[in-house]
């Protein structure tokens, strides 16, 4: 991992759909060399994956994301990985963190309305004998995600010429 | 009545004879070399302007925060005339692990309003009727006026695309007289990129020296330097005697609006521009040097970042506009490329001008930098990698449909 890698993933992350030729180009490269590279990085799991930012709010007029905070009773042997990796199959499930404070586990889930959410917290998540409580925080609006603004804002002018 | 009254003074007041109010001086500064442009570029619409000489980047929002904290805390008065102690001192420790320069916060440095400010205080203080001024051609247009405006008479001395724009000790020589007093640099070059290194500098040292010129160095766009690290022309030996620092916050941290800029000098040469800054200016905008403050103690990591990005577009568009044919040199620094259009067979305001009308896309003629500009266009690639990459695909369209 050099600089030339670095600076190759936060240009993905970025835009992966960047040129190969353009990739090149700005790091001085051969496109060889950086198809290489780019390989490498897939190969050991650091890119883990090429997607676009959506704003599905725009699409899905009704879909309900809410956070769900979970709290745990650690297994002997297993702490928390064993129910996190339980709860990290079921696909409407978009992030799950363990983290510190009040809860241990949360999660980021999407529904397709209040209903599904409900049903998902009430009857799949809940009756797990180690889930000890449960909050679930309905998400109103999303102003950034992923380092994208959702939110229009109004860029600064520059004058089209000065010296 | 009354009224036909009044009508019939006004009417009598408005012939009497008016002698021409305008200086002298204020006649022999040329006007701006891109007013048509700006004009043609506000009539068209979907231009990409590569004109600008700003960053595209709004302030860190840290330093807008620091700025905004500091009027609700009532910082809204005057400061000193040299600036806030604090930013003096941050500055001092900043130019000390930068560059390795020592000024001295309390004698040696002044907190100007924007570099634009600290020049013409710099040179009105140092400048006699009858000098001759030095300064490098091409560069930023401010220079010549202002020495012009000093009762100076400027000098350009030509910085050549063979010498990748930098300033060649044998040029130099060819262009000091006993009149010679004083020379201004600007490196990294505005509008060419062009970068001296130490040995460059070193050179020009020994003529300085033997010939006992000041150097007046504009280094506002020192830290957008790519290749290697920014030398600051203070540092050569035997240059910080003679040598007044000039820069500012503009273009490293993307703050051209606030205004903020500095001088740092020998103790004995501060004195005399203090007195001047004192009369014209008093203090610099108060909000500005709050939010310098912050720029200089914590807006490192968002400036390099800033740099990173300036490098791969500079990398992007100069490989673009070797390959549509527009020769162009790598320019080591600033965020300017300055490609020759001399084998499209137009002028530069030729080019420019069709370019605009033509392809929609702005570039200033070079030649609006000093004669030895001509027969190239600055273009700044301070915008978007996408809009870089549309304006490579125009230009590349407009230079097929030349004969």
């Amino acid at each position: 991992m050099d600089d030339i890698d670095r600076s190759l993933l936060s240009l993905l992350e970025e835009d992966c759909s960047t040129p190969l030729h353009e990739l090149a180009v700005m790091l001085a490269c051969s496109e060889e060399e950086i198809a290489k590279r780019r390989q490498q990085l897939e190969k050991d799991g650091i890119i883990r994956r090429y997607s676009a930012v959506i704003n599905w709010e725009q699409v899905d007029k009704g879909a309900v994301y809410a956070i769900i905070e979970l709290k745990v009773a650690p297994e002997r042997d297993h702490g928390y990985d064993r129910i996190a990796a339980r709860i990290s199959r079921f696909t409407n499930v978009r992030n799950l963190w363990l983290r510190t404070g009040t809860h241990d586990l949360q999660l980021l889930v999407k529904g397709k309305s209040m209903q599904e959410i409900a049903r998902f917290v009430s009857e799949q998540v809940a009756p797990m004998e180690q889930i000890r409580e449960t909050a679930t925080h309905i998400i109103m609006k999303t102003y950034k995600e992923n380092g994208v603004h959702y939110v229009e804002r109004e860029d600064g002018q520059r004058l089209p010429f000065s010296f | 009545m009354l009224n036909v009254k009044t009508d019939n003074a006004c009417h009598s007041r408005s012939e009497q004879k008016k002698r021409d109010f305008i200086s002298d001086r204020a006649k022999v500064i040329p006007p701006s070399g891109i007013r048509r442009f700006f004009d043609l570029a506000g009539q068209m619409e979907d231009v990409i302007s590569l004109g600008v000489g700003e960053p595209d980047y709004s302030t860190p929002w840290h330093i807008c925060d620091a700025a905004i904290t500091s009027i609700e805390q009532g910082h809204t008065a005057y400061t000193s005339n040299t600036g806030l102690e604090s930013l003096r001192q941050e500055l001092a420790r900043f130019l000390r692990e930068r560059y390795q320069v020592e000024y001295e916060p309390k004698s040696e440095m002044i907190i100007t309003t924007g570099v634009s400010e600290g020049l013409d205080i710099a040179i009105r203080a140092v400048v006699n009727p009858g000098d001759e001024v030095l300064v490098v051609d091409p560069s930023y247009v401010s220079y010549a006026p202002c020495v012009t405006m000093a009762g100076g008479t400027p000098v350009s001395v030509p910085c050549a695309e063979k010498d990748r724009f930098r300033l060649s000790a044998d040029v130099l020589m060819q262009h000091i007289t006993p009149q010679s007093k004083a020379m201004v640099l600007n490196f990294p070059n505005n509008p060419t990129g062009g970068v001296m290194r130490r040995e460059d500098l070193e050179a020009i040292a020994d003529i300085a020296i033997d010939h006992d010129l000041l150097i007046l160095s504009d280094e506002v766009y020192a830290e957008l330097t790519y290749e290697g690290h920014h030398v600051a022309t203070a540092a050569i030996e035997g240059l910080w005697d003679r040598t007044i620092t000039l820069s500012g916050f503009s273009k490293a941290f993307a703050m051209t609006g606030w205004r903020l800029g500095y001088i740092c000098a020998p103790s004995e040469i501060t004195a005399a521009i203090l007195k001047i800054h004192q009369y014209v200016m008093l203090s610099s905008p108060t909000m500005s040097q709050y939010a310098a403050l912050e720029a200089l103690k914590n807006g490192e990591e968002a400036m390099r970042e800033m740099v990173r990005e300036y490098h791969l577009r500079r990398n992007l568009f100069v490989d673009g506009l070797n390959r549509i044919g527009l020769p162009c040199h790598i320019p080591e620094g600033a965020f300017y490329a300055f490609p020759s259009v001399k084998g499209t067979g137009l002028s530069d305001y030729e080019f420019a001008e069709r370019l605009i009308t033509e392809a929609g896309v702005a570039v200033v003629p070079g030649s609006a930098f000093g004669a030895s500009g001509t027969g190239h266009v600055r273009c700044s690639y301070a915008v978007s990698r996408k809009e870089l990459s549309e304006a490579i695909r125009r230009m590349d369209e407009f230079i097929r449909s030349l004969p």
